[in-house]
């Protein structure tokens, strides 16, 4: 087994980490840099729990070789909130119920926040087109949905473009 | 000044309060078992299965697996002989003679990586000789099936548990009630149904995971995410001839369970592997397809049903007979067939009954509890058949159910009254909520709109003497420290008794945690996270060791100002009298006591308050019968209903509204309680429309998300609505019942009864696929 010795930007953070070959980016959190907010849920990219934001990109970390990301800029769920602060859709997901056990959620705010960064404003619709590929088997979804267009007006809000 | 601080309490009981655990979902801060750190001394396990449903095994050769560089371990049936289950002990560990379904554990491989234990598993020989399946549980109970369990007899068994020896039915639960034969004589409408349920599984988004360690005393400590780490203690220790109290269960955050980590499934496959590579901790994971699978799953029904009313719409007699697939092993499904034939009516007062529900060994995979224990698939057929009898007779569906349903002192199925209930409340609000008997145009020309309901009841299915306890304990800045056994599956079990605690002693909320993970260890006891009962029975066992604190504080208090406990309360965390007017903060005293008023030493110490809860009253049923006073503790009721549209083009079906009624008892959190209900009507949904583990002789054919679809974002309704009725429990806490596992079992028949309503066709079971329902209505005419 080829080992590779690549630089990646994670959370804000320069890290060199020695990954093999056959090593996928999920793998590489979980297991070399202990990141172990993104989940495992089936390792087959069909669950969504372990989205990550790769270079501004939503992505199923377990399809991508962490070979891959070398020079990349990775954003997990450790990375959503500030130091104190959480991000909007953090605390929007709370206020509205939509976390219980919460397995899928760090996937879901991912996507969701993806989501936001290309489409301040989405409607109900592509909300929920937006979240297709990340499984929930608790909530039922609507109380998701509900948290990310709350996060869309207090971002809005913050940043003084008007909500419609 | 007292007085200012009476103003200012209010109680966090009803308060939607934010779960106490939310925070630290959502920073990805929450601690999963996989995510557990062991370090380098960790191995890793794999498992060897059964590639038949059905065959004796004649030899197993691990000779080549034990050699190959890595490996630490290798474990077959020959290693444990002991028997696990929970009602019945009819399982190994491993497999010894003969394997009963395909993924049966044949042999366990512990090495230093994943890979590497994979590729012992290609080096295990074994030799199979093939013998003839049951792939069906009505060929089953045939004589002409292969009995899969000889020993039957032998087994240990549940006194409430009724197995038929030299048979495959390992469970035969009886009703009779008045005399059924002489009833349909008296009907003016009879209607006789059959239908096929098929199994589903539960698909919680974290996958079984257990890491095992034995030390070098043989004390063993079991890692796992679990519904059940004190059942999980007692039957792995008792299988393995271990002591209960040197197996130590911790169980970290749960990532969904829905009665898959219930009970014993993998877990004990990790701790009989890690007998064997003592002082090394042993990980077993399953994969999505393994828990597709292996995992415990929803046992497939087929019901028959007969039921009948008289000219007035008064039911009068119904003869139900159930055969569960119950699978290769039925030691906890036993007991589902035993909560379907008890329940056998549904939520209605029907004076003469006869029910036979049959739980049938196939070599299908494991059945065990999922959300609802038997009343999804029980009720999707007879809430199909209620709303048939309502049309036969010439009744609105609605009026119907209204003039049927149980109310406060109906007679029940097995023979007892019924406690308070809010079931005709949820009927009526439920009719209203989905403008019941207001048709609406579809949306489209190629569509067709329909409505449907249903209504449910479920008691939570337990042994008679299933018990709670809680410690609550306080630190030196006066917060309060919970401890509880039971487990925060994302229903809010952690959110409620932090609530309880706070609301009983006279605390904020956010003065109190609740001490996670449950740990076998320091945690106390309870039997498991089960039965939708943790709101009513740990709530209770919490609420009595939170007044043993309070009793215990203001003794002390009274003492050392020379009052009486009654002229003092405890409100935003300080003691007051509402005498004297004084008050002090619980920090100054809940450690370090108090000093005696004659200044001659002093009182108290560390409070730590106990208590439990455990039903007194349960008294079984009668054998030959069914009928006692009191074989449950309570029923939790409901309704839910649908308006949907029916696509001509495809056959797709689209959930426009759900609407759903639930008598709680009392919402203890009540936006919690909407929660569970709009989470249990999408998993309906997505076990009406899409679910389905497809068999083709004992092969699971879709154990993945591709072929295996569940609910996406996209699948629920556009709206959905949650009401909640409140007819308190009379030994609830704040009069609380669980709704958990209810908010699902009525969905499928409200669908059903709405695709009915639009199309005027009936399935003989789900899942109603765009499919299915296109090629019905090519059938039916209604699309060329």
């Amino acid at each position: 087994m080829a080992f590779h010795k690549i630089n990646v930007t994670i959370n804000n953070e320069r890290e060199q980490v020695v990954v093999p070959s056959n090593m996928t980016l999920m793998q590489m959190l979980r297991e070399s840099v202990a990141l172990t907010g993104t989940k495992n849920g089936c390792s087959a990219g069909e669950c969504g729990a372990c989205t990550v934001m790769l270079n501004g990109e939503p992505v199923n970390s377990c399809m991508v070789l962490a070979v891959e990301c070398d020079g990349a800029k990775i954003v997990t769920v450790e990375g959503l909130a500030g130091d104190r602060q959480l991000d909007p859709i953090q605390e929007a997901i709370i206020a509205a119920g939509g976390v219980q056990c919460g397995f899928c959620t760090p996937g879901i705010l991912i996507s969701s926040r993806a989501l936001l960064d290309r489409n301040p404003d989405p409607s109900e619709e592509e909300i929920r087109e937006g979240l297709v590929g990340n499984l929930c088997r608790c909530t039922g979804y609507m109380r998701i949905v509900e948290a990310v267009k709350k996060a869309a007006e207090i971002k809005m809000a913050a940043t003084g473009v008007a909500a419609d | 000044m007292a007085q200012a601080s009476v103003e200012n309490t209010s109680t966090p009981v009803g308060e939607s309060t934010p779960r106490i655990d939310a925070r630290e979902k959502v920073t990805g801060a929450a601690i999963y078992t996989d995510d557990l750190q062991f370090g380098n001394a960790l191995l890793h396990a794999r498992i060897k299965r059964s590639p038949h449903p059905h065959a004796f095994i004649k030899k197993i050769d691990v000779t080549k697996a034990k050699a190959l560089p890595g490996v630490k371990a290798v474990v077959t049936g020959a290693d444990f002989s002991g028997y696990i289950g929970l009602y019945l002990q009819d399982r190994f560990i491993f497999c010894r003679d003969r394997v009963r379904y395909v993924g049966d554990p044949v042999a366990g491989v512990a090495a230093i990586s994943e890979e590497i234990a994979q590729k012992a598993l290609d080096l295990i020989d074994v030799e199979y000789e093939v013998l003839p399946p049951v792939l069906d549980p009505e060929f089953g109970v045939s004589p002409a099936a292969p009995v899969l369990h000889p020993d039957l007899a032998q087994y240990v068994v549940a006194g409430f548990i009724f197995p038929e020896a030299g048979t495959n039915i390992s469970n035969h639960f009886k009703l009779r009630k008045g005399d059924v034969d002489s009833a349909w004589d008296k009907c003016a409408a009879i209607i006789e149904r059959s239908y096929r349920i098929p199994h589903i599984q539960h698909v919680p988004l974290e996958p079984h995971i257990a890491i095992s360690k034995v030390d070098e005393k043989g004390e063993v400590t079991l890692w796992t995410s679990s519904q059940s780490p004190f059942a999980q203690r007692n039957l792995i220790a008792q299988s393995l001839g271990l002591s209960q109290s040197d197996m130590r269960v911790i169980s970290p955050t749960v990532g969904g369970g829905f009665g898959g980590k219930a009970g014993v499934s993998m877990e004990s496959l990790a701790v009989a592997i890690a007998m064997k590579v003592k002082g090394h901790p042993v990980k077993l994971r399953l994969t999505r397809e393994e828990e597709f699978y292996t995992a415990f799953v929803r046992q497939g029904l087929v019901a028959h049903f007969k039921m009948g009313c008289d000219a007035s719409g008064r039911l009068l007699a119904m003869e139900n007979r159930f055969y569960w697939d119950g699978g290769a092993y039925t030691e906890y499904g036993v007991n589902i067939a035993r909560a379907a034939g008890y329940s056998c009516t549904g939520p209605y007062e029907v004076p003469n009954v006869k029910g036979d529900s049959y739980c049938v060994y196939t070599n299908h995979p494991v059945g065990g509890p999922m959300r609802g224990f038997g009343m999804p698939e029980m009720h999707a057929g007879l809430e199909q058949c209620m709303d048939e009898l309502a049309l036969q007779i010439g009744m609105d569906a609605v009026e119907f159910r209204k003039l049927n349903c149980l109310k406060t002192d109906s007679i029940l199925a097995t023979g007892g009254r019924m406690h308070p209930i809010g079931l005709d409340q949820c009927i009526e609000k439920v009719a209203e909520a989905i403008e019941w008997g207001r048709k609406a145009p579809p949306s489209a020309p190629n569509k067709r709109r329909g409505k449907g309901m249903a209504a449910m009841w479920k008691a939570p299915a337990m042994p008679p003497n299933a018990g709670s306890s809680a410690w609550v304990e306080l630190a030196e800045d006066g917060k309060v420290n919970v401890g509880v056994g039971g487990q925060d599956l994302g229903q809010g079990a952690f959110t409620i008794s932090a609530q309880m605690a706070a609301a009983t002693l006279g605390v904020p909320y956010e003065s109190v945690r609740v001490a996670a993970p449950v740990d076998t260890r320091y945690s106390p006891y309870e039997w498991q996270t089960v039965a939708s009962r943790l709101t009513w029975s740990m709530g209770n066992a919490v609420v009595n060791a939170t007044k043993d604190v309070r009793r215990q504080v203001l003794d002390l208090v009274a003492e050392a100002w020379n009052e009486t406990p009654e002229d003092l309360n405890i409100v935003n965390g300080v003691v007051i009298s509402y005498k004297s007017e004084k008050e002090i903060p619980l920090k100054n005293l809940v450690i370090y006591g108090l000093p005696k008023p004659d200044g001659s030493g002093w009182n108290g110490g560390p409070i730590l308050g106990r208590g439990n809860f455990m039903p007194n009253d349960v008294t079984g049923l009668d054998a030959e019968t069914g009928q006692d006073e009191h074989g449950v503790v309570h029923y939790t009721t409901g309704v839910q209903a649908v308006e949907l549209e029916v696509d001509l083009d495809t056959g797709q079906i689209e959930i426009i509204k759900g609407v759903a009624a639930f008598d709680v008892g009392k919402a203890i959190n009540p936006d919690m309680v909407k929660a569970q209900m709009e989470g249990g009507l999408v998993q309906g949904l997505s076990s009406a429309l899409f679910e389905h583990l497809k068999l083709k002789d004992g092969f699971v054919q879709n154990p993945s998300f591709v072929d295996y679809r569940i609910a996406t974002s996209t699948d629920i309704p556009r709206e959905m609505k949650s009401i909640i009725v409140e007819v308190p429990q009379a030994d609830g806490p704040w009069g609380a019942r669980g709704v958990g596992e209810h908010s699902m079992v009525a969905t499928l028949p409200a669908i059903a009864n709405a695709i009915y309503d639009a199309i005027g066709i009936r399935f003989d079971g789900p899942p109603f696929t765009a499919e299915k329902v296109y090629l019905a209505m090519l059938d039916a005419g209604i699309v060329k």
